[in-house]
């Protein structure tokens, strides 16, 4: 036994998976994504098998990306689609593994393989939900039902997206490289709304397992910071994008009580924000105005730096928040911004300015099956003593939502309406 | 403990099952082997261990001269190790292997008494 003690590094397995596929799939091509995806699920194998009755390697990565290299090999000299490009491939494997796995220059250069199959996954000939999946499979190393956890779609949909994506990598030949000159930018913009998308559904408390949703946070942001460091990749809207996502988890810690039960931005315990993760996002926001151009995420994440510069609830900024929101809105016109919009005005303008605000979102029908916005409304008629129509509203809101967090809040909501209203209706009876 | 204790060899096969496991539930079935061994060596059980290589040679006939790969070509019941344990008896040994993360996987562990040859020796001696 090599160690009294043995014990793995939080997501050890995923994240030398993605490693191990992105060095891969660099020799075998992205055609044949599949290949080396099979070589990294065989080192793992291996390593379940050994590490249990012999320990874990001391250096359990190099381990890993050996078994996986070698596996690769005996793919390559095995298959005979491989003959073809057999030398290359065996010199290319063969080099990698002659490079002493704990210098820099190796882990710049599985940066570099991670960064092309970002650019690779965020095709835009791919579907951007397809793009999603494979993002989280090749480069995460998330399983199919993992995903399908966190998108609220059945295992066999997810593998059906896969091998569709895989089929249309092969059909529009689709490969792995860093994107230069004038297609750079448009690339560039398939990758961060991609990697968006990514943070966004761990982020919105929509649906789905809580420890899944933060996992897809801390993912995005461990691409898109690789995403910063390379020099195609950092441009001022990276650095915006990625101070958005960090300056938005920080806050995610404080988000819900002890028993997981959703809290209120004024109600949140702030000395459970991540102070470091907010000082990395700040930079980065100062990073990201290095340019002219004032993009969406510029925007946000100021909207967030704000809430995370007010040492308390009161302290908050409404004024500036309501400006960027109103610079937001002339990017977005979304109905959901408006709504995120009309709550600055409460706090500025109070609650019937803010009523009014929302009665001016147009088109407001696709607000409708969003639970928030009743939540919101109800929220609003409440602070104007209309509590029965408060009362209807965090019902509405009740039935639109399935996160147990969001029911137990809205359903504390509404037993305090009810509360008031028979208080009330006491009151009134006495007079 | 030596007294009343006895040793027995646990034979690990297969527990290949892993087609639809992700990399993720592969690392909490590590961290299953590590508490399962880490509660068999707290409680001093665990005498000694080890993961096997893939593959090797069988050697049959007269002088050892028909040599083959492996018998399990196939790896599902290749043996993947073994570990030697104390336990106080059969039953006490297998109950102790209950634990073992393998089943997860439709894995099997064998477990066998070992002959205690040493009273034997020392009545002839």
């Amino acid at each position: 036994m090599s160690r009294d003690v043995n014990q793995l590094v939080d997501h050890l397995f995923r994240r030398e998976a993605g490693k191990m596929v992105a060095v891969l799939t660099r020799a075998f091509g992205f055609d044949h994504l599949q290949v080396a995806e099979d070589a990294m699920q065989e080192a793992l194998l291996k390593a379940v098998r050994t590490w249990g009755l012999g320990g874990v390697p001391r250096d359990p990565s190099a381990w890993l990306m050996r078994v996986a290299k070698n596996r690769a090999l005996d793919i390559v000299r095995r298959e005979t689609n491989f003959r073809r490009k057999e030398k290359e491939l065996v010199a290319f494997l063969e080099q990698r593994s002659a490079s002493a796995p704990d210098n820099y220059q190796f882990d710049e250069e599985i940066r570099d393989d991670q960064l092309r199959l970002i650019f690779a996954c965020c095709h835009p000939e791919l579907p951007r939900e397809a793009q999603v999946a494979l993002t989280l499979k090749s480069l995460c190393g998330f399983g199919e039902r993992e995903i399908a956890a966190a998108f609220l779609a059945s295992g066999a949909a997810i593998a059906k997206r896969l091998v569709r994506a895989r089929q249309r990598i092969r059909e529009k030949e689709i490969t792995l490289e860093i994107p230069a000159g004038p297609e750079l930018a448009s690339r560039l913009d398939g990758v961060w709304q991609t990697l968006y998308l990514l943070f966004n559904e761990g982020y919105k408390a929509s649906h789905g397992d809580d420890l899944v949703r933060k996992e897809l946070c801390d993912e995005a942001i461990r691409l898109t910071e690789i995403l910063a460091e390379h020099p195609a990749g950092d441009q001022p809207k990276t650095h915006a994008l990625l101070a958005l996502m960090l300056l938005n988890a920080a806050r995610l810690p404080a988000r819900a009580d002890a028993e997981g039960n959703m809290l209120l931005l004024a109600e949140q315990d702030r000395s459970l924000w991540d102070s470091a993760m907010i000082a990395r996002g700040l930079a980065h926001l100062n990073r990201s105005a290095a340019g002219e151009e004032v993009s969406e995420f510029h925007l946000q994440a100021g909207i967030s730096a704000c809430h995370c510069a007010a040492p308390n609830y009161a302290a908050t900024d409404w004024s500036r928040i309501l400006y960027l929101y109103d610079m937001l809105i002339e990017v977005n016109q979304s109905p959901v911004v408006a709504l995120n919009r009309a709550v600055a005005i409460s706090h500025l303008k109070g609650p019937k300015a803010a009523l009014a605000a929302i009665a001016a979102i147009s088109p407001r029908d696709v607000l409708e099956g969003y639970y928030l916005y009743y939540a919101v409304l109800a929220h609003l008629h409440y602070m104007t003593d209309d509590i029965a129509q408060a009362a209807v509203g965090f019902s509405r809101a009740l039935e639109l939502t399935d996160l147990t967090s969001e029911q137990v809040f809205l359903r504390r909501r509404l037993a305090e309406c009810k509360a008031r209203m028979a208080r009330e209706g006491r009151a009134e009876l006495r007079a | 403990m030596s007294t009343t204790a006895n040793s027995f060899l646990y034979i690990f096969r297969g527990g290949a099952d892993w087609n639809q496991m992700s990399p993720e539930e592969m690392q909490r079935n590590m961290d299953a082997w590590f508490a399962w061994m880490d509660d068999l060596r707290k409680k001093g059980h665990f005498k000694a261990g080890e993961p096997l290589q893939d593959g090797g040679k069988v050697l049959r006939g007269k002088n050892g001269d028909s040599v083959t790969d492996g018998p399990y070509a196939e790896g599902k019941e290749e043996v993947g190790g073994y570990l030697l344990v104390t336990a106080r008896d059969l039953d006490h040994a297998t109950e102790l292997a209950k634990g073992c993360p393998i089943f997860q996987n439709n894995g099997s562990v064998e477990v066998r008494p070992i002959q205690d040859m040493s009273a034997e020796r020392s009545a002839r001696a």
